[in-house]
């Protein structure tokens, strides 16, 4: 009860604090950077639900990111939607979208799961690459309409926007791991046979997890075309989005939500620097090295590693 | 229904339940009543089919033909969730814990999705209920214990405790004594035996003999997945066919 408070209190703040930040700074460019790191976050969190929660690996992240582009794109195109209702359909696309892949792919386990959801995305791009309307290989321009106020510009807007999409992300993930969901996604993924036999309904949780991580991705892909103006299949879809989110939750460690914000966070930012300074295709070979030291150093992530010291002090102690 | 059809109807009938996998037939036409209350023992030589008796009667293998009928409801087609709502629950014959819970935390889980809707139990409540199963199983010390750290027979009997944390109707223990030292083993039957005094039907699949003919009231032995003998223990025990089969004599 005590903590709900202090979690409510903490994302009151924080959207105070996007909210003045989109008022004072005039520059553009850190809100430009920031909705990249925010965009990661609520996919990490995302990807977590299904991911660390219950164990599925999923490298469908940029299938369900790109399938909110181009829901985003479609409503543009088709209607001049604005960006929340965007947003609001993306989210139910995504939901369906998960529900259909978990019916197909969910019996399946460990890596052949995976193998079918990198199987996903490349169904899909293809798909919107030989769709005319979305503008094909080639891609599609957008035009931005008018800001709405208080914001000056759509960059900073959608600055704000990602924000309340990262608390909302984090408030279902948090909620999800506090709740008899998440204990039952905990003991399918530790043998999901025990936990069937317990009277877990495994598919069912899964099913509910990958619907939710589903929506919650592809909402976070709503706004990306209005923030680029641009969309093109190859951008939308490109693996790299599995690979990075698949890569901050499990730095972040996957035990906790906190765990992917604080790896989306970290790489995020390593990303956008390295991407400034040195060049954008540095940033696969440093998330690779990555990867692999915390595959090897510290296979629980961040939180893991915290849990490990913060236990053998007070093993010590005792 | 009338409360004498109650008490005469069996807890578990098991209707011409054949399993293939491929060309092999892993249990043929078995058919079987459990009654209420009883204590089950089930035995047969290695690969007879004990396992896929119980993966068949929990769930975990669909069956086709043959019925599974519990509590005059055929579940044949139920999932194993729904069959452990119903008061099915079973243990591992090599032990399934929840490796990233605590031993209390792995009886939550029980609690949490076993119970039926309508006993679920307050929050206040539940780490009671945990502690209570824990102490009657010996393990109370240990229930803020990862259990990864649990020895075998601890484990063993968590699993039963996990197994039993909602009163089920029925309890099938596969082979929980595989492997303890003969004092471990008496802990074990001790704890089946007051588990089988609340009224919880015990079916026992086990190797150790003097064991199962302690334990059961009824023994049935399966060899090559049919039946050869099924009756009290002496009797079972005296016929030709399951001392050529399971003693090898």
């Amino acid at each position: 009860m005590k903590r709900s408070i202090i979690f409510w209190i903490g994302a009151v703040a924080f959207l105070v604090a996007v909210l003045l930040m989109t008022q004072i700074i005039g520059n553009e460019y850190p809100f430009f950077a920031g909705y990249v790191i925010l965009q990661f976050i609520v996919l990490a969190v995302a990807w977590s639900i299904l991911g660390g929660y219950a164990g599925y690996v999923n490298f469908g992240t940029s299938a369900f990111f790109g399938v909110g582009v181009y829901t985003a794109v479609l409503l543009v195109q088709a209607t001049g939607a604005p960006l929340a209702v965007q947003i609001a359909v993306a989210a139910m696309v995504g939901a369906l979208l998960g529900l259909g892949v978990g019916l197909l792919t969910l019996r399946m386990q460990g890596i052949f799961f995976s193998i079918a959801t990198i199987a996903l995305t490349i169904v899909i791009e293809t798909s919107v690459t030989n769709w005319r309307y979305l503008g094909g290989a080639a891609g599609i321009q957008l035009a931005r309409p008018p800001v709405t106020p208080p914001f000056h510009s759509y960059v900073q807007m959608l600055f704000f926007v990602q924000a309340l999409l990262v608390v909302l992300a984090v408030a279902i993930a948090r909620y999800i791991q506090n709740s008899w969901i998440g204990r039952g996604l905990q003991a399918l993924r530790d043998d999901e046979l025990a936990a069937e036999c317990t009277g877990v309904p495994t598919l069912r949780l899964k099913l509910l997890a990958c619907v939710i991580s589903g929506a919650l991705m592809c909402a976070a892909g709503a706004p990306g075309a209005m923030y680029l103006q641009y969309a093109d299949p190859a951008s939308a879809f490109n693996l790299n989005y599995s690979v990075s989110v698949l890569a901050m939750s499990l730095i972040g460690g996957t035990a906790h939500w906190v765990g992917p914000v604080i790896g989306a966070i970290l790489l995020g930012v390593t990303q956008q620097l390295l991407a400034v300074t040195i060049s954008s295709e540095v940033n696969v070979l440093v998330l690779g090295i990555m990867l692999v030291l915390f595959v090897i150093a510290a296979p629980q992530g961040l939180i893991g590693l915290f849990r490990k010291l913060t236990h053998g002090r007070a093993e010590g102690k005792a | 229904m009338t409360t004498a059809n109650a008490t005469a109807m069996p807890l578990l009938r098991i209707g011409s339940l054949t399993k293939r996998f491929g060309g092999f037939t892993a249990l043929d036409n078995i058919s079987v009543d459990i009654r209420p209350g009883e204590r089950f023992g089930l035995i047969g030589p290695n690969g007879s089919g004990k396992t896929t008796l119980i993966n068949c009667i929990s769930g975990a293998f669909r069956t086709e033909p043959g019925t599974v009928t519990f509590q005059g409801e055929d579940i044949t087609r139920l999932p194993p969730y729904m069959r452990r709502r119903r008061g099915i629950a079973r243990s591992f014959q090599i032990p399934r814990p929840f490796r990233s819970m605590t031993v209390a935390e792995n009886l939550m889980v029980t609690l949490d999705f076993a119970a039926s809707a309508h006993d679920h139990l307050p929050a206040s409540e539940r780490r009671e209920t945990v502690m209570s199963i824990l102490t009657r199983t010996g393990l109370s010390a240990k229930a803020d214990v990862p259990a990864t750290r649990l020895s075998q027979v601890e484990l063993r009997k968590m699993e039963l405790a996990r197994a039993v944390a909602t009163r089920p109707k029925l309890l099938i223990s596969d082979e929980a004594m595989a492997g303890l030292s003969s004092s471990e083993v008496d802990e074990v039957l001790d704890l089946l035996m007051s588990l089988a005094d609340q009224d919880i039907t015990i079916v026992m699949i086990e190797h150790i003999m003097q064991a199962v003919m302690r334990f059961s009231e009824r023994i049935m032995c399966l060899d090559a997945g049919r039946i050869i003998a099924i009756g009290k223990p002496s009797e079972v025990m005296a016929n030709a066919r399951v001392q050529e089969a399971y003693l090898g004599t």
